[in-house]
């Protein structure tokens, strides 16, 4: 029986996949699935697990399913067509056709999302409704709509034509990465388990369709993973130059950065990738003094041209600030903080620790208060201990120059 | 986890149709608990006799008193529940909608809770 739960694990996504493209409905393949686990508990002690099980449990779901249609046709008098199976060659490609469908841009952002969980993932209605602070009801509202919308809409089963890929890929990715920030950015309460499927779904993506884009993100995700110890001391944020960093994943690293070679010799870079390198470069330098701040300036520059923001541009400012100097830094902070990102607390944070390092405590000291203004209550304490220690050494002691957190 | 799915009624609407679609209904809910049980899903489920067969407890201020009826006079009320398990709540959802009173009646889906000695 141990065989069936390490086959329910391995085989569910892809056995699911392929239920879904053969009944067409969401619905109704879960069902099937769980039909035909059910089946094979029953069967499989008794005759020994199948040569083959995906294909086996693919055929008793559909089975079960066809039989339960004829019941239900007993009240509604209408049997659909349902898809015979075909050679396993068609099937290989179910996974991806589901991922494909449940980041439809016909559906909204939250329903992907959402979909993509529960379906590609997984995960429970409850579950995704905890990760993202709503009630379940109102989650399963969301999927219900969403399932209904691919019906409505006779969305495809299917991966987009060549010509339509780059889009709908971008759409797919941007879904796994909300994910992983959803499971990693969060400090009142970071899912570990969240960053983990994506990073799983990214993986499966990559070996389905190896694009330099699916690589890069793949390599920034792990790149980021493995420097989750250290994030945070005692609930607080820990800045990257103050990180231990033998807490650091030094294997999960080393993946990353294989990922984004191959992303980089691929010939199809794109912001994933390029985020990517930025990320392991931070994450293989001895510390913060030894870290390539050159190189990472040239990347968030290359990054700036392929994805403009004001966060790019004020990380490439940070990253300027080591190489050239906090003067250079400031003379690109300070038009930011006044414009684009006025209400963005870390770049009134970035300013303040520039006009420290220059030494204009007063200066420096306006900037923390701006930042406290528009700041929640989990970061208040890191600022004002900041603020305090600025204040401390104004009246006297000694100024500590701070690097920039990357 | 266990879901309950509580099937409100409106007897009126009932009391509207000829004796072949009530027969209807309850064979369809009979077919119905046979698909729950062949997938594994089913608990438990029964009917409940009409409100008029029911009868309310209240100790509120020491003695017991009883009230004919059910505890809220309603349009719909509760005519019968089932308990299924079920992966999520919108697997719990899949399965209530696909029961034939869905179409007359309305079926509220609860999770169980647990109530834990403190």
């Amino acid at each position: 029986m141990t065989d069936l739960a390490a086959i329910w694990n391995s085989e569910r996504q892809r056995v699911l996949a392929t239920l879904i493209r053969l009944l067409g409905d969401f619905d109704l393949a879960e069902e099937a699935l769980h039909e035909a686990f059910l089946a094979a508990a029953e069967k499989w002690p008794r005759t020994g697990v199948p040569d083959n099980p995906f294909g086996w449990l693919v055929s008793a779901g559909r089975f079960r399913a066809i039989d339960q249609m004829r019941r239900a046709a007993r009240l509604v008098h209408d049997l659909p067509d349902i898809a015979a199976p075909e050679s396993p060659a068609d099937w290989a490609d179910d996974g991806l056709r589901l991922i494909f469908t449940c980041c439809h841009p016909a559906l909204p952002a939250e329903a992907q999302v959402a979909l993509t969980l529960r379906t590609v993932c997984g995960l429970t209605t409850e579950d995704i409704a905890r990760a993202f602070l709503i009630r379940p009801p109102a989650m399963a509202q969301r999927i219900v709509r969403a399932k209904a919308r691919i019906r409505a809409e006779g969305l495809r089963y299917e991966i987009p034509e060549p010509a339509e890929l780059p889009g709908r890929l971008q759409a797919v990715l941007h879904v796994i990465y909300l994910v992983f920030n959803e499971g990693y950015l969060s400090q009142a309460a970071p899912r570990p388990d969240l960053s983990a499927e994506a990073i799983r779904l990214c993986r499966h993506l990559a070996a389905l369709l190896p694009d330099g884009e699916v690589m890069g993100l793949l390599g920034l995700m792990l790149c980021h993973e493995a420097r989750r110890e250290g994030r945070f001391r005692d609930g607080a944020p820990v800045a990257l130059d103050a990180q231990d960093r033998s807490l650091w994943d030094a294997a999960m690293i080393a993946e990353g950065r294989g990922w984004l070679d191959r992303a980089f010799a691929s010939g199809s870079v794109g912001p994933f990738a390029v985020q990517g390198a930025i990320a392991a470069l931070h994450a293989t330098a001895p510390d913060s003094g030894a870290t390539d701040w050159a190189e990472i300036a040239g990347l968030y520059a290359v990054l700036e041209r392929l994805q403009p923001s004001p966060v790019v541009r004020l990380n490439r400012a940070m990253a300027l600030a080591m190489v050239q100097g906090a003067e250079a830094g400031l003379r690109q902070v300070q038009p930011l903080t006044r414009g684009a990102l006025a209400d963005y607390r870390l770049a009134h944070l970035a300013e303040a620790e520039l006009l420290t390092r220059l030494d204009r405590p007063d200066e420096a000291a306006r900037a923390y208060d701006r930042a406290l203004e528009i700041s929640a209550g989990a970061e208040r304490p890191a600022i004002e201990a900041r603020l305090a220690e600025l204040r401390a050494g104004a009246a006297g002691q000694e100024n500590r120059p701070r690097p920039a957190a990357g | 986890m266990q879901y309950m799915f509580l099937i409100y009624l409106d007897e009126a609407k009932f009391a509207d149709m000829t004796q072949a679609e009530r027969d209807a209904f309850g064979n369809g809910m009979l077919d119905y608990d046979e698909v729950l049980k062949a997938s594994g899903h089913f608990i438990l489920g029964e009917p409940l006799k009409p409100p008029a067969e029911a009868i309310t407890l209240r100790a509120w201020e020491g003695p017991l008193t009883l009230t004919d009826g059910p505890f809220m006079e309603t349009k719909e009320h509760l005519s019968g529940f089932i308990l299924v398990e079920a992966r999520d709540l919108n697997e719990a959802i899949a399965l209530a909608a696909r029961m034939p009173l869905v179409t007359v009646g309305s079926i509220e889906v609860r999770p169980l809770g647990v109530l834990e000695r403190v």
